[in-house]
């Protein structure tokens, strides 16, 4: 790899580079664009430092072998894109129920179906969100930068460990495949599987730790033999139609990310203090409405903007805080106002979107045009 | 007998999950307890063992077995052992799939593991029907026979599973029957031992929802069947074609050495300056 901290990557590059920074592995992916470079990148780095790259027969198999990887005890990590993403959901949702740590990377493209392959779009907020069937935690972050792509996506794998979860990089075309100059930080804080702290006999993988503490995952092989299931289980991981423990099980799943909420939801505000209007924007959109909140501001509007980096969970309190102060958001997306319902769920104020489905970028004109022609 | 129960009992998890979920007179307990014989007969400790299983009602062995257990998704199984294998060498990991789990729904995933020859060992339970959800035809349902969703007979040509995953590159393929259990296990544990892809299929009635609907009369008669109509593979291929009428040939059918996928990728680990386990 590189030795230069000064560097001129593009999206993918920065993402598949995090992901070796973080400790990742172990890599199974299928082709598709938008997200390709990140394969072939990794085909090339991983056996340079002792990992394993595969390219398997579909993503149906990679998001599958990933959660072995994982649960054989390696980081592990996913790309792809829209039709590929939605052939993954069902082994998604295996991740959350059976509490396995991954990271999966979806460079979304145009939609639906085969859609617009070179393209951008941000069509997959809600697949991302709702794609698998039944109740599932999820997390899922939104880098709007080259650099953001190498920060959070070793974040996405800290946060993955952390709360034995799968974790979404859901990175635009648009992120991906942009060129910026970056300089990768000095120092990055990686979080490792911990080691368990009781013996085999006591293990309890599923188990409900008081404060919810998360049991740690002990790699299959290290004498803690254990059973995992995507079917509903009880603490010891057999499967259960007990309908306390059905309870228990699902409950556990939803409120290890609802009660860390403040650890795991990261936003940017910018220029929002004494703001009367808020964008709400993420991803590449974010740099065009950070550019009309200054065209904005120089005309002399108070307009300011909330960026959540965290999408899912989404920063709903941040949005009803905010919405005791502005009179209007606006919010720009590359799909028909996914978070834009969001926004509307999370405060009766005034809401407007701006929609582009058609693959080129939203414009800070064109936000400022919605924000001119919304009287306050 | 005695000695049979004492080896299953070791590996039994029998604090969970019992009674088991199987049908009486069903062949999975068989299969199992022929698998169980087989690792035994390996000497590989419960700890170096990972059994993997898709979903079905061959894939619940999974839940009784002393293991590193892994119950996946419908299908999916050999790309969850792929992973694990890849992660960590030093395991040895046994896929059990039922006849639709491997050649319908994971069929993709079964050919493709058989051309990269990768070290795993699959047992695919073939009891021609998907038992788990109530007898629908699956891709080894004989033509004409019945299911609950071909109830005037199946019009689609079954697979032969060991001829698809011998055309595939499959380093070691076997296979044996309920009746033949000893055989079973015997082909079991060389399956096990050997570096690559290994397939042994075992044929195995389900009375309830396979035998019932097609007269094949008791679990006892449906395994009789199997007495009957197994032929040892030499014997097998003496008989002219044209005489081949329902019997089908048992034991070791393919049996490769080749360079596995861990061996191939080793070395352009080690050709890239990596290190590997
Ligand atoms: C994606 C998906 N599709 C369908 C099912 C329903 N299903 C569960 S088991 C099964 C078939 C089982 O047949 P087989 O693999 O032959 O196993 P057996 O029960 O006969 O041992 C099906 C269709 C499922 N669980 N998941
Ligand atoms: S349905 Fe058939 S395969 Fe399933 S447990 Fe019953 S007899 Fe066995
Ligand atoms: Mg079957």
């Amino acid at each position: 790899m590189k030795k230069h901290k000064d560097l001129v990557l593009h999206g993918n590059e920065a993402c598949a580079m995090g992901a070796l920074a973080a400790g990742m592995r172990f890599f199974a992916g299928y082709p598709i664009t938008p997200s390709t470079e990140i394969a072939e990148f990794l085909s090339v780095e991983l056996p340079k430092v002792g990992g394993t790259f595969i390219q398997m027969e579909d993503e149906i198999s990679s998001m599958g072998a990933i959660i072995g990887a994982s649960l054989a005890g390696v980081k592990s990590l996913t790309a792809t894109s829209g039709p590929g993403f939605s052939l993954m959901q069902e082994n998604l949702g295996y991740a959350s129920m059976a509490e396995i740590p991954c990271v999966l990377v979806n460079v979304m493209r145009g939609g639906p179906s085969t859609g617009m392959p070179t393209r951008p779009s941000q069509g997959d907020v809600m697949q991302s969100r709702w794609g698998t069937h039944g109740p599932h935690p999820i997390i899922v972050l939104s880098p709007q930068s080259v650099l953001e792509c190498y920060t959070l996506t070793i974040h996405a794998f800290n946060l993955a460990e952390k709360y034995r979860s799968p974790v979404i990089m859901l990175i635009d075309g648009i992120v991906g495949h942009m060129w910026e100059n970056i300089q990768l930080p000095e120092k990055i804080e990686v979080i490792d599987r911990p080691e368990p702290t009781v013996p085999p006999d006591w293990y309890n993988p599923y188990d409900n730790l008081p404060g919810g503490e998360i049991v740690p995952l002990v790699p299959f092989g290290e004498g803690y033999r254990y059973h995992v299931t995507g079917m509903v289980h009880d603490k010891s991981g057999f499967p259960t139609l007990v309908n306390e423990e059905v309870e228990q099980c699902l409950d556990k799943l939803i409120y290890k990310i609802k009660n860390n909420l403040h650890d795991i939801i990261r936003i940017e505000e910018y220029m929002l203090e004494d703001a009367d209007i808020c964008i709400v924007a993420h991803g590449s959109v974010a740099r065009s409405a950070r550019e009309a909140v200054n065209i904005a501001r120089s005309e002399g509007l108070k307009a300011g903007m909330l960026r959540p980096i965290t999408l899912w969970p989404f920063p709903r309190f941040h949005l009803e805080n905010i919405s005791k102060r502005v009179k209007l958001f606006v919010v720009p997306e590359m799909n028909y106002g996914q978070v834009y319902g969001e926004v509307l769920k999370s405060c009766p104020k005034r809401a407007v979107r701006v929609t582009r489905v058609d693959g080129e970028l939203i414009t800070p004109a064109q936000i400022m045009e919605k924000i001119e022609g919304a009287a306050l | 007998m005695i000695r049979t129960s004492e080896t299953m009992y070791k590996y039994l998890r029998p604090d969970k999950e019992f009674p088991h979920v199987w049908c009486p007179g069903c062949g999975i307990g068989i299969v199992m307890g022929a698998l169980v014989r087989a690792i035994e007969r390996t000497g590989f400790t419960k700890d170096e063992i990972v059994l993997v299983s898709g979903i079905g009602c061959s894939g619940r062995m999974s839940t009784y077995l002393d293991f590193n257990t892994l119950h996946t998704t419908h299908g999916r199984a050999l790309s969850f052992a792929t992973g694990i294998k890849l992660a960590n060498p030093k395991l040895n990991i046994i896929v059990v799939m039922g006849d639709g789990d491997a050649t319908a729904i994971g069929g993709n995933h079964l050919i493709h593991s058989c051309r990269r020859n990768i070290d795993l060992t699959a047992l695919v339970v073939n009891n021609n029907i998907y038992g788990m959800t109530g007898g629908q035809y699956s891709p080894t349902t004989p033509m004409e026979h019945k299911a609950s969703t071909a109830q005037y007979g199946s019009i689609e040509k079954p697979f032969d599973i060991c001829k698809l995953v011998e055309a595939c590159g499959a380093s070691f393929v076997a296979r044996s029957t309920t009746y033949h259990s000893k055989m079973l296990d015997a082909l079991l544990s060389r399956g096990i031992a050997k570096k690559g892809f290994s397939v042994v299929e075992a044929m195995s009635q389900c009375p309830v929802q396979y035998g019932r609907r097609n007269k094949k009369g008791s679990p006892v008669d449906m395994m009789m069947w199997y007495k009957d109509n197994a032929i040892s593979n030499p014997a097998f291929k003496k008989i002219p074609p044209g005489e081949i009428g329902e019997q089908f040939p048992v034991g070791i059918l393919v049996d490769l050495d080749e360079p596995d996928y861990l061996e191939r990728y080793s070395q352009i680990v080690k050709n890239a300056g990596g290190d590997r386990l």
